[in-house]
């Protein structure tokens, strides 16, 4: 039995524990948002506006003069095909190993199953760390080459074990028994009964693959060394991080180009980012799927 | 092709299927599998097993002329003097320091994010809330440390602006070695506490509604039904990935300890990874680097070790 007295009490506790909700939610957007509509903002002003501080939430004197920079600018240019290169070939090659080592341990009548999930788990959580694996790529002789960017993260163990935990347990054992019984073979059953099922967690994978492939800028900078080769990263860690800019006419007075370097840095983060942020409304419905398969146990 | 029907028909004679049959042909008949296997193996042993043979060059004098197995045996030489120079005290140091603050902010706030989300009865607001603290976890490393050189500039950026509006004096965040650690964990924190929220969100959509409208009905009010219901209801998917964290404690973020690194602030900045770098990749001393490199591992694998065996001691959540 409630009297109405402690109903009052408990709704009013409950408008207070609403409003302090609603306070920390509204400044967690700013907090989060902020930066982001700032690097937008900023990168479509005027760069004198920028650099005296004079934009804090809209564009002030808009301008698309820093993207046209961005634009004619070769090295980004090459950078951006580089890494369009390596995210595509590269997550290819990590869809097609992966799969091919999380079908087969996901099938738990694989005698030696139990063997090989250790021996791939192990590697998790001890590695032989950043001297020998960079000993070892040297040795192949892929320093220097494309296949840096694309062999030695071919496969991540923990993606492996996404894919494995979703081949186990949102496909239907009964199917590939009746399969089997067809008279049908493995290559053939992964191909079309497992992956035209497994939509969901390729979609979760190319984004994850993908991403990774995008932003990764550590291997490009101990492997290569020709600049045709760099990935965007190591341009933007150029012009973001060691303000080496040589961007802008020759002609133009020291101030003005100290401008420009400046300006270019806002047009470049969104340029550079347009593409994985693309991405994300599409795969955005899979993430929870994604993660939460991740988090089942083996 | 797969015909369910005739599938429905036959009765499961086909012993392959079954497990007592014996071994050889259990292999045999699933030669494809193994087959789908071979690159994947080959490619674990190439780059993870090889390189793990490779700690060996922490033991030698490693010269490249002569590879890992030509080269000299030095027992203990690299690690003695690793642990006696004279910088091992404060490299250990800013590692643990760097790790633990990272995980005493880290690890709650995506906890009660998620808690938060879970409480927003606006569908809109809890998207929005949610959709817009993903996004961050999509920028590259190079790109926040751009960001936090543009935010934090000491005469552009809008924190010092603010500073300076406040009648404050400006001051040089990044090239302060005592502002370092707080920067580092706050980004970190900005940037991946609405994705790690998600798992946890997950994990709390899994709560049996019915006790909460029993709690409700016992005049629980909503922090206690977070205390109660919501909090023990996540316990399991805490622990496991607090174990994971452990268990990667000594290499959080080294990447991004490299990018924002510079000379005036290494004296909190420089940690194992960042040292390996530098003197190994950079520097050349391949054995001298490696053995700082094993040290590291060997912490790391020994923390996980412990938490597992401390969390499958005291509760039922354990990796394995």
């Amino acid at each position: 039995m409630q009297s109405s007295n402690e109903n009052k009490l408990r709704s009013r506790d409950d408008k207070i524990f609403d409003a302090v909700l609603y306070v920390i939610t509204a400044l967690l957007l700013i907090l989060v948002g902020y930066p982001l509509l700032f690097v937008v903002s900023a990168s479509f002003s005027n760069p004198i506006d920028v650099v005296e501080g004079r934009v804090w939430l809209l564009p002030q004197g808009f301008t698309l003069e820093p993207y046209k920079l961005v634009f004619e600018n070769e090295k980004i240019w090459s950078g951006y095909a580089n890494t369009v290169f390596y995210a595509i070939a590269g997550t290819f090659i990590n869809l097609v190993l992966t799969v091919l080592a999380a079908y087969p341990l996901s099938r738990r009548d694989l005698p030696g199953q139990q063997f090989l999930m250790f021996f791939v788990t192990f590697t998790m959580f001890f590695s032989g760390g950043l001297i020998p694996t960079y000993l070892l790529v040297k040795n192949l002789g892929m320093n220097n080459t494309i296949w840096a960017m694309l062999i030695p993260g071919a496969i991540a163990t923990y993606n492996l074990i996404v894919m494995r935990s979703f081949f186990q347990n949102s496909i239907p054992n009964e199917l590939q028994e009746s399969a089997w019984m067809d008279g049908c073979n493995f290559f053939r059953m992964l191909w079309s009964i497992i992956l035209p099922l497994s939509k969901p967690i390729l979609a979760v994978m190319v984004l994850f693959y993908g991403v990774g492939h995008w932003n990764a800028y550590f291997n490009a900078l101990i492997y290569l060394k020709d600049r045709e080769l760099f990935p965007l990263q190591l341009i933007l860690r150029e012009i973001l991080i060691l303000n080496q800019d040589d961007m802008g006419g020759g002609d133009v007075g020291m101030t003005e180009r100290v401008m420009l370097a400046e300006s270019i840095k806002y047009s470049v983060i969104i340029i550079s980012s347009v593409p994985v942020l693309l991405l994300y409304p599409f795969i955005q419905r899979y993430f929870v799927k994604g993660v939460m398969i991740g988090s089942i146990k083996g | 092709m797969m015909q369910a029907e005739a599938a429905k028909s036959t009765t499961s004679t086909n012993s392959e299927w079954k497990p007592k049959h014996v071994l050889r042909k259990r292999i045999l008949v699933r030669y494809e599998l193994y087959l789908m296997l071979f690159i994947p193996i080959i490619w674990y042993i190439l780059f993870k097993y090889v390189p793990m043979y490779g700690i060996t060059i922490a033991f030698k004098d490693f010269s490249a002329t002569k590879g890992i197995l030509g080269s000299p045996w030095a027992g203990l030489a690299h690690f003695e003097r690793f642990f006696s120079s004279v910088y091992f005290w404060e490299l250990l140091w800013n590692t643990i320091s760097l790790s633990l603050f990272q995980l005493l902010f880290g690890f709650p706030i995506p906890i009660l994010l998620a808690l938060l989300l879970n409480e927003i009865r606006l569908r809109w607001l809890q998207k929005l809330l949610q959709n817009v603290s993903y996004i961050p976890h999509f920028l590259s490393i190079i790109v926040l440390v751009g960001m936090l050189n543009i935010f934090l500039d000491p005469e552009t950026g809008k924190i010092n602006q603010i500073l300076m509006m406040l009648g404050m004096d400006s001051v040089n965040f990044m090239q302060k070695a005592e502002w370092f650690q707080t920067i580092f964990v706050s980004s970190g924190i900005w940037q991946h506490m609405g994705w790690g929220s998600i798992i946890y969100l997950a994990a709390l959509s899994g709560i049996d509604p019915t006790l909460y409208e029993a709690a409700k009905i016992d005049g629980a009010t909503r922090l206690q039904r977070i205390k109660h219901v919501s909090i023990p209801g996540i316990m399991p998917t805490i622990i496991i990935l607090f174990i994971l964290q452990i268990g990667q404690l000594m290499d959080v973020g080294f990447e991004k300890a490299l990018l924002m690194q510079n000379p005036i602030n290494a004296s909190k900045s420089d940690i194992l990874p960042t040292f390996v770098y530098k003197n190994g990749i950079m520097g050349g001393q391949f054995s001298y680097t490696a053995a700082a490199g094993l040290f590291n591992a060997v912490i790391d694998f020994t923390l996980l070790v412990l938490v597992n065996w401390f969390a499958k001691k005291k509760t039922d959540s354990s990796l394995w």
